[in-house]
């Protein structure tokens, strides 16, 4: 590597830190959601994906109809978009909560299997809706291209604008389930639900919101990734994979887990990916997830998890 | 002969049903359909063999694997392999670089067999294969998870990364596996013609001839004292435990037992489609395959049988007719089956066939067979309980 | 959207099929009789005195309904105009058509349902190599023609396909050229979907930079289907700074690969990027803005200047609303039922053998295209033009250069 100058070097070695950070943030972005219905509810969410799409097709609308009718807003509406994102696939979760979930507390497996069901149907009613088609966001100037500290430093702004919004979201997430009462009412349901329902607290309602709030981060999520990957009907499927991933090797229950294991995830991933190409990256990546998993399984910070 | 009677075929009921699944599948389906739509039933049958496979595994054995895919692919490919050595003899691959090799490997800058394709020239070696090198890769799955304890849904995810895994490794590695387009134009069997009419024919019998035959093997397993203990440790798994059973060992056994009838499935598909690829290893097909047994009733080794023709007619018939209300509906039955009919079709015949005037004579004494193998009690169901 | 006009296209168009029947019926009826049916259907398809049937097949649901949408339009646009200007030897075309539902064993069962059970005279379909292989040998076994229309791999020639898309080498090597000339390019980054298209075109593109252009490859990368993380590879890509990025990645990952090659900073006033896998199509999906600048090496472009194209254009946002837009591979699809009918016509039959000899003539050409003059090599290819695209904003391409007709080889010499 001699005909590369140290400054160079240092520049793509501060780049490719920032991919691993990047890729660190949308994957907790991703697993978020999944992580808090996992761990306080027990329940597989398969449609998580989807959730996410759903958010994606919000920003989407928004979109067209802001450049149709206050094409003045174009700037400002993605802001607003991420808000609507998370009110509607929330409210679809707690909609599925209330329809579905309910119904099947006692048999996690066959939360799994409704889930799946419900994110074919959601798949379709994309398609239907939306045509088959991949569609594009109009983004507002200020998120396209890259920020240059130095002259060969480049910072993609949407990459820092996942990481802002996915600190937003956990400290949000942190504050709300670990300083707030309602937090404290979840905890206590997850940890026993008998007794949490003999204090008063409706464990019902904490359970349906506790589904609508993993939802609407998945909404969220969905409408950052419409900045940096594609919107379509079957987009969300290509997630679910690593989400599930980032959720079982952190650990269940775990916020702080679900933080490490996407860190361990991305970086292994973003380093691997460096010196090696993509397909094997990814194939090396989830084998060593696989064996730990298979030595470790209560995931890296968990409580146990054991049967 | 009454054992046989009693364990192959699970006494009165058993048998009868058995017949008539034999009947339909041997008889009249082969009578009533053409060749075009039975070589379709042929091929929905071999996904049976995977809906069979988790009947032992979910049904009875608690473990949800979303994984089938890959010992269905694994046998699938095995058989694929053996026919794709055959249809490329130096003859018929004389215009390539170097004749006589698969001609993807050609095309893929590979001047000569590797070493793992080598043993696939001898059929025998290609049946055994097919029967062993899945299991060798369940036990191995098996042995390193269930020692560990670790079941539920924790066992589903693992499974299905593992199916992610073989679909990136064998999409990427065309040169070895034939990537994306998979394994194709597969010709001879031993100098059969795989692709005549009578070969379709003869295989469509020998294809339904073997699920009978893996059904009533998973007959002889469920009414064995395994079968019992099976149940027993998918409804109360610690009892057993503390019975002095090592419960890992039977889970490591019956997902064994299971991973070959998928591959059985498998190598049948490849002889009957004539190809084998990628899109049937990965998430989607196995979790289809969830969806085949879940509908048909987990509990029940012939009812999943139906259930796989059901859902698999459907999609035919509708993805021929209404393309776009396929999702809707298919997404509406799992939906549907999970909520309403956990037992699926067979949970639907126990409950309503007695009430049946006509039916009754032919059920009555099956009562007592019924209690003893289906309890069906899905609640009860072994939980992760990540939370506790 | 884009689904409601094509429903209501779908109700249109049945009706409209149905009256051109009644009415050309009439007018090509002296035709007919100068081809009894029992001579020009010796084979027993589904060809009657005033009728031929054909199939198409294309995925309208699952993953790949996205790209073979247009494909099937642009193939029912085809029909409906011949039918209106006569129909095939005085015969209206039906059309039976099927869901391969993005599923590869679907494409071979329903091959075998339009070739043995409705007797089709000639298919339109497939889009993806996999569903194309699988649906082969049933073509072979049951002697069927089957009409495919996308830019693929090559290394394959069969009696009973024809392939009206690109083979690489037609693709690859005008491109590579072209930007070694006009950019003066020596480095080369190359990047694909990991599977046997990307895999297959860097490799003719490798020997053709390092043997033939005396450049040099300084990456080259393939993503699994699906991935949306390019991070890494982008830094990859920054540190060996290649003159030309040559790029094939498909699908949703072609999406994430452009938005996040433009949030880095790698732009078109900074870099040349040549690829093989966009096409207006894709661009709906990509974003115009994401795109700017960037090179696509199609045969085919919407935005291509001549009375054909613009007639076509016109004829095909009637049928599919003024927002539909026509890539490579749609225009490639519409081109199949004119080269069956150019070659039904040449043989005097719809005889399978028959039409395969006379497009084996080297004669088959049609005038009309909306790319320009085509002909059918006797290999089963077209001799066509390979054109570069400079993307716009607006989600179109400027044609920036234009081959002469090259003729397909799908199976190069030296580039195995």
């Amino acid at each position: 590597m001699g005909e590369y100058s140290v400054q160079e070097l240092t520049s793509i070695l501060a780049m490719q830190g920032f991919a691993g950070i990047s890729l660190f943030s949308v994957l907790l972005l991703m697993a978020l959601g999944l992580a808090i219905i996992f761990g306080q509810m027990g329940v597989i969410n398969m449609a998580h994906g989807e959730f996410m799409a759903m958010g994606a097709y919000t920003t989407y609308l928004l979109s067209v109809m802001t450049q149709t009718y206050f094409p003045e807003f174009m700037n400002y509406y993605f802001l607003l978009a991420i808000v609507a994102s998370f009110l509607v696939a929330g409210l679809f979760g707690y909609l599925t909560e209330f329809v579905l979930i309910r119904h099947l507390y006692k048999r996690p497996l066959d939360t799994l299997l409704a889930t799946w069901g419900l994110s074919l149907i959601m798949q379709q009613s994309f398609r239907s809706i939306f045509g088959a088609r991949e569609v594009s966001p109009t983004l507002p100037d200020w998120l396209m291209g890259s920020w240059m500290p130095t002259d060969t430093i480049f910072i993609p702004i949407n990459g820092m604008f996942v990481l802002a919004l996915t600190a937003v979201v956990t400290i949000g997430v942190y504050i709300l389930m670990f300083r707030s009462t309602w937090g404290l009412n979840v905890r206590a349901t997850t940890q026993n639900r008998v007794m949490s329902g003999a204090v008063g607290i409706n464990t019902k309602q904490v359970d349906r919101l506790t589904f609508a709030l993993g939802c609407g981060i998945a909404g969220i999520a969905g409408a950052a990734f419409t900045t940096i990957a594609s919107t379509g009907p079957t987009s969300g499927s290509l997630y679910i994979v690593d989400t599930f991933m980032v959720v079982v090797f952190g650990g269940a229950a775990s916020l702080f887990g679900t933080i490490a294991s996407a860190f361990t995830i991305a970086q292994a991933q973003s380093i691997l990916e460096f010196f090696i190409s993509g397909s094997m990256a990814k194939v090396f990546t989830l084998l060593a997830l696989v064996i730990i998993l298979m030595m470790r399984p209560e995931g890296l910070f968990s409580i146990k998890v054991r049967k | 002969m009454n054992f046989v009677y009693e364990r192959f075929l699970g006494g009165k009921s058993g048998a009868l049903a058995i017949g008539i699944l034999a009947l339909l599948i041997l008889v009249i389906l082969p009578l009533a359909l053409d060749l075009f739509r039975l070589n379709l039933v042929g091929k929905y049958l071999t996904y049976a063999f995977a809906a069979v496979s988790l009947v032992l595994l979910w049904g009875y054995g608690g473990i949800l694997s979303l994984g089938q895919g890959i010992f269905f692919g694994l046998g699938g490919y095995a058989m694929a392999m053996f026919l794709k050595l055959e249809a490329s003899d130096p003859e018929s691959t004389s215009i390539q670089t170097t004749p006589g090799i698969p001609d993807f490997m050609d095309w893929n800058q590979l001047y000569e067999l590797p070493w793992f394709w080598v043993p696939f020239e001898s059929f025998t070696f290609t049946l055994i294969a097919i029967l062993v090198v899945p299991a060798v890769f369940a036990f191995i799955i098996g042995y390193s998870m269930f020692k560990r304890r670790v079941g539920g849904v924790y066992f589903a995810i693992i499974t299905q990364v593992i199916a992610v895994i073989l679909t990136v490794l064998i999409v990427g590695q065309q040169g070895y596996t034939g990537g994306i387009n998979g394994i194709t134009d597969l010709r001879t069997l031993n100098g059969w013609d795989i692709r005549t009419d009578e070969a379709k024919y003869l295989l469509y019998f020998l294809n339904a001839i073997l699920l009978l035959g893996v059904i009533m093997l998973g007959k002889f397993i469920l009414t064995s004292k395994f079968g019992q203990l099976l149940l027993a440790m998918k409804d109360k798994e610690d009892r057993v435990r503390f019975s002095g059973y090592d419960v890992s060992n039977f889970k490591i056994f019956i997902f064994c037992i299971s991973a070959v009838i998928a591959a059985i499935g498998g190598a049948m598909f490849t002889l009957q489609v004539g190809f084998m690829s990628p899109s049937f290893v990965g998430i989607v097909p196995s979790i289809e395959m969830v969806i085949f047994a879940a509908v048909g009733g987990r509990m029940s080794l012939i009812g999943v049988v139906y259930g796989t023709l059901l859902v698999n007619y459907g999609k035919t018939a509708f993805s021929e007719t209404f393309p776009e209300l396929w999702l809707f509906l298919m997404g509406g039955l799992f939906i549907a089956v999970v909520m309403f009919f956990p037992n699926g079709l067979a949970g639907i015949w126990n409950k309503y066939a007695p009430k049946v005037p006509f039916l009754r004579p032919l059920l009555a004494g099956s009562k007592k067979a019924e209690s003893k193998t289906e309890p069906a009690k899905i609640e009860s169901e072994p939980t992760t309980e990540g939370a506790k | 959207m884009s689904y409601f006009s094509r429903r209501k296209f779908l109700g249109k168009t049945g009706a409209l099929i149905s009256a051109m029947v009644a009415a050309g019926f009439i007018t090509s009826t002296a035709i007919a009789a100068d081809y009894p049916t029992a001579e020009v259907n010796t084979t027993g398809l589904s060809v009657t005195d005033d009728t031929v049937t054909v199939g198409i097949l294309h995925s309208l649901t699952g993953t790949m309904a996205i790209s073979e949408t247009g494909a099937q339009e642009a193939e029912k646009l085809a029909i409906k105009q011949i039918n209106e200007s006569g129909g095939i030897l005085g015969r209206q075309i039906k059309i039976i058509q099927e869901d391969g539902a993005s599923d590869w064993p679907t494409f071979a069962e329903k091959s075998r349902k339009l070739l043995v059970n409705d007797k089709v005279a000639a298919v339109f379909g497939c889009w993806t190599s996999a569903s194309r292989k699988a649906a082969l040998p049933v073509f072979e076994k049951e002697n069927g023609l089957l009409y495919y229309p996308t830019f693929y791999e090559g290394l394959e020639q069969s009696k009973n396909v024809i392939y009206t898309g690109q083979e690489a080498t037609q693709q690859i090597l005008a491109g590579l050229d072209w930007v070694a000339e006009e950019k003066g390019a020596k480095t080369f980054y190359l990047i694909g979907s990991d599977y046997i298209w990307p895999r297959t075109s860097m490799k003719i593109a490798r020997i053709h930079i390092e043997k033939v252009l005396g450049g040099k490859v300084v990456g080259e990368e393939y993503k699994p289907l699906g991935d949306t993380q390019f991070g890494s590879v982008i830094n990859k890509i920054r540190l060996r700074k290649p003159d030309v990025i040559f790029a094939a990645v498909v699908g949703g990952s072609n999406v994430a690969w452009f938005k996040q090659l433009n949030a880095a900073g790698i732009t078109s006033d900074k870099q040349t990027l040549l690829t093989l896998s966009v096409t207006e199509d894709e661009v709906l999906g990509i974003g115009g803005e994401n795109l700017e600048g960037f090179y696509s090496v199609m045969k085919y472009f919407q935005s291509l200047d001549n009375p054909n194209n613009a007639e076509f254009v016109k004829a095909f946002k009637e049928m599919h609303g003024e927002d539909s837009v026509i890539g490579d591979v749609t225009q490639a699809a519409y081109l199949g039922p004119w080269l069956w009918k150019a070659a039904v016509e040449k043989a005097g039959s719809f005889d399978v053998d028959k039409i395969v000899e006379a497009s084996r003539t080297g004669e088959i050409e049609l005038d009309t295209a909306p790319e320009g003059y085509v002909k059918l090599h006797p290999n089963h290819h077209l001799w066509s033009k390979t054109r570069i695209g400079k993307w716009n904003k607006d989600g179109q391409a400027t044609v920036v250069y234009e081959s002469e007709l090259i003729e397909p080889n799908p199976f190069p010499e030296g580039y195995q």
